[in-house]
């Protein structure tokens, strides 16, 4: 019967390209583990680079790792302001035309695949405009656009999730809008925005070329908003596009030292999700 | 809070606007075909041909779907319809742990292990005397292939994530249906459930799609950034969001550079708005179908 | 016609046993009902005899289902040729996303029955069913000449059997979900005839429908059980007192009574029948 062989043909192709996707996630962490580890001292993750340090010579990659915490926690907070209420707003609550919202929804939706190298230019472009230098400051600014959209987006899905009961419950009690928005709804909401915290966290570490014109780079680490700041994705870039095979060491090292961030990030937020939800009302 | 709602909803007006406003000099001083169709880019001599980036852009994101979409959709598909749910709960945080690997990294991992891949079957590729293949020359590695390589593997979490959620959105009776009439697994979902997800699937390689065009850091590690129109896979290439990356910085002091490199950035974003845009449109129409049928 | 006999079927889903212990025999050629209150484990029983219980998630199925003496889930057996012997008719109706014609069209093809085969399959058809014209022979001449005509001929037949030729002959080609959910059903009907089952299982099959749709299924199964031995569940006493002829009663997913529908439905045995027949557990 030649369906039969069809169905065992397809099978055999599914579960060889399954394994071949999964393969590649544990190829990718295997090789740079592999690659990172030996070169990952402990002088590397305490120092800011020595002179000569990209020849090879003496230091570390604090002023990266500093620099990109600085970006992405400077990021997320700012993000977290506009986006909270943003996604609360979306509600029917406030905006009370659903096709309002639903372009709002969708116009994110489309940002939301806006490639980086589009806002770092963008971003470059207005800084120019402002006569701003490449700092941290500039480097936040744009890497909260990027998590605009991710943000407002992943809080929204949970704020839909907000039984209409419950709102029912609290506007037949006397309080107001905003009583309502930010007493009763916020606490239902709060594991999304945890969630949507972490994913924005994740995103904004890891990316390199929105910041590359507007963080610059540094060896120092940033003393105010207006110094330029380095990062950990243009730390692995610069040191792996040198010609010396020490410092690509390090390089690989300061990768490994991203993708830990990264994962841990990424393997928290998801645990975060499915401890929070318990006391969630649906 | 309307102020913020209201800022969101129009970031992509003003990104598009701005960016527009800052590649109109050049525009201003050369017809658009030309800038698109030129394959001379010598900004000190005022020369800013696009197509030879242009074309990088699409072949490696071409070569990366050739290879990404067939592996995502047959592992969708094994995840959706074949494994058991255990497997199933297990696999899906894993490949979106995949969508969560900085570019940089990905960039680092293509230059240990694909370059040199590349680099190794490149002459015994080439000799075979396939076209695409080029004529046994000699490559570094750092290719057009290399490029794709690696961003099919970027794209892999997209694609099936979104496909697997489609599968999932077929009502379990149609399974039941064609199931209960002696139909093997593989021709149900071929005849039955392909023709509801085959929407959803566009929107996932679309979606994939888009995010290949416009992914910069990975490819520029990789891609060997030669401005020249790539005549085999095997060739170094230049795709727009590398060109960018590159000569931003410098941008300043040569006239029309900077607004030459923003016409490119803006190409490449209204491409990729389009094709999201039309890919959240049907997925929206899926949503609705699920939830009012 | 085969004879289905169960033998200590027990049925669990995790750790929620839904059938404990059922050994019954099916009569051949009869319209036996399986009744009892929601939730006792009816569908479950109907599902486990053509295996589309193992659709389920972490379903564990133990003891034997003989039809014509071979077990059904005995690893050997071949689950397809088991499918198409024991057709299903669920509760909704659900029209595979095609067309009218190729959702009848769809059985045939997939079991790859073409040309000559299709013709022997209509004249066993007309020998099944003297007293019900459901082959014309001015479309049979048709058949001969046309490209695809066989298909068209069978599609034809069956849609006549199912009592829908006349409402849908002249948009074969609209999608099914189109249709009333009546017509739907007897659509259903028509589909799973088509890869000529023996056994029909049918999930509340008009528990979704208009009075007059379920009247036009019930009718369609007084005339089937002829030629098919069908086995139907139903959640009203009603119609199980209008069409069967044998009745089993579940309660709890144990096997309380078995016995000609006569019996069962107006004089039963058991208390815990007598309490169901009486409208006291529902």
């Amino acid at each position: 019967m030649d369906r039969l062989l069809e169905e065992r043909l397809f099978k055999v192709l599914m579960l060889s390209s399954l394994t071949m996707v999964v393969g590649s996630l544990f190829a990718v962490v295997a090789v740079v583990v592999l690659n990172g580890a030996p070169a990952l001292t402990p002088s590397m993750l305490t120092q800011t680079p020595k002179g000569g340090y990209y020849l090879g010579k003496e230091g570390g990659i604090l002023n990266a790792i500093i620099g990109s915490i600085y970006l992405a926690f400077g990021s997320v907070l700012l993000a977290l302001l506009i986006s909270i209420p943003a996604a609360l707003s979306l509600q029917r609550d406030y905006i009370k035309k659903t096709k309002v919202a639903y372009s709002i929804r969708l116009s994110l939706d489309v940002l939301w695949g806006t490639p980086s190298i589009v806002y770092g230019a963008f971003g470059f472009t207005v800084m120019l405009y402002l006569g701003m230098r490449a700092s941290l400051l500039g480097g936040i600014i744009v890497l909260t656009l990027l998590q605009i959209p991710i943000m407002i987006r992943a809080i929204d899905e949970t704020v839909k999730l907000v039984p209409a009961e419950l709102k029912e419950t609290s506007y037949a009690l006397g309080t107001t809008r905003f009583e309502t928005t930010f007493k009763i709804v916020i606490i239902q909401v709060l594991p999304g925005i945890a969630t949507a915290v972490l994913l924005a966290f994740g995103r904004s570490i890891g990316d390199a070329a929105s910041i590359l014109f507007t963080a610059g780079y540094t060896d120092n680490i940033p003393g105010s908003l207006l110094d330029p700041a380095a990062s950990l994705p243009l730390a692995i870039f610069f040191q792996l596009g040198t010609p010396f095979p020490e410092v690509q060491q390090r390089a690989y090292a300061s990768a490994l030292v991203l993708l830990v961030i990264v994962l841990v990030v990424s393997v928290a937020s998801r645990a975060l999700g499915q401890r929070f939800s318990k006391h969630i009302l649906r | 809070m309307l102020v913020a709602a209201a800022f969101a909803g129009s970031l992509a007006f003003i990104v598009i606007l701005a960016l527009y406003l800052r590649s109109k000099p050049i525009l201003d001083t050369k017809p658009l075909s030309e800038l698109l169709l030129n394959s001379s880019w010598l900004p000190s001599q005022g020369s800013f041909g696009l197509y030879p980036a242009i074309l990088s852009t699409l072949y490696v994101t071409a070569i990366a779907m050739m290879i990404a979409v067939p592996l995502s959709i047959l592992s969708a598909i094994y995840l959706a319809e074949y494994a058991k749910e255990s497997l199933r709960r297990r696999v899906l945080p894993l490949v979106d742990l995949l969508a969560g690997i900085p570019p940089v990294v990905y960039g680092v991992w293509g230059v240990l292990t694909i370059v040199p891949f590349v680099a190794y079957i490149a002459p015994v590729v080439g000799s075979l005397g396939i076209p695409a293949a080029g004529a046994g020359r000699y490559s570094t590695g750092f290719s057009l292939l290399a490029g794709g390589i690696v961003l099919a593997i970027m794209v892999f979490p997209v694609i099936i994530s979104i496909t697997v959620q489609v599968f999932r959105s077929v009502p379990f009776e149609v399974r039941e249906a064609s199931l209960s009439m002696g139909a093997t697994q593989w021709q149900t979902v071929k005849h039955a459930l392909m023709r509801v997800a085959l929407p959803g699937i566009a929107a996932a390689v679309i979606l994939g799609f888009s995010r290949a065009l416009g992914e910069t850091m990975a490819v520029l590690m990789v891609v060997g950034n030669v401005f020249i129109v790539p005549s085999s896979v095997f060739d170094p290439a230049y795709p727009l969001p590398a060109l960018i990356a590159n000569n931003y910085g410098e941008m300043m002091s040569i006239p029309l550079y900077d607004s030459a490199l923003l016409l490119a950035a803006l190409i490449l974003l209204l491409i990729i708005l389009m094709f999201t845009l039309a890919a959240r449109l049907i997925l929206i129409r899926i949503e609705r179908r699920v939830t009012v049928g | 016609m085969p004879h289905i006999s169960i033998r200590n079927l027990k049925v669990s889903y995790g750790a929620h046993n839904v059938l404990k212990d059922i050994t019954v025999d099916i009569p051949d050629g009869q319209i036996t009902a399986i009744i009892g209150p929601s939730g006792c484990g009816k569908t479950t029983l109907l599902k486990s005899l053509n295996r589309l219980i193992e659709l389920q998630e972490e379903v564990k199925v133990n003891g034997k289902v003989l039809i014509d003496g071979d077990n059904v889930y005995d690893p050997q057996a071949d689950i397809l040729s088991l499918r198409k012997k024991v057709g299903f008719l669920s509760q909704k109706p659900c029209p595979l996303p095609m067309s009218i014609y190729d959702n009848i069209a769809f059985g045939p093809r997939i079991h790859g029955v073409k040309g000559k085969q299709i013709l022997e399959q209509i004249e066993e058809l007309e020998k099944h069913c003297p007293n019900n014209e459901v082959c014309p022979a001015n479309t049979r001449n048709t058949a001969r000449t046309h490209k695809n005509g066989e298909m068209d001929l069978l599609v034809e037949c069956y849609l006549r059997l199912a009592g829908l030729w006349d409402e849908v002959k002249d948009r074969l080609r609209m999608p099914a979900s189109k249709l009333s959910v009546g017509q739907q059903q007897r659509l259903a009907l028509a589909r799973t005839l088509s890869v000529k089952p023996e056994v029909i299982l049918a999930d509340e099959p008009t528990s979704s429908l208009d009075p007059v749709s379920a009247r036009l299924i019930e009718e369609q199964f007084q005339m089937l059980k002829q030629n098919y031995t069908i086995v139907l569940v139903t959640h009203t006493l009603r119609q199980a007192r209008r069409i069967a002829d044998h009745a089993i009663f579940l309660y709890l997913g144990e096997m309380i009574e078995q016995g000609p529908a006569s019996k069962v439905l107006c004089a039963p045995c058991e208390a815990k029948t007598c309490a169901y027949i009486s409208g006291e557990i529902s």
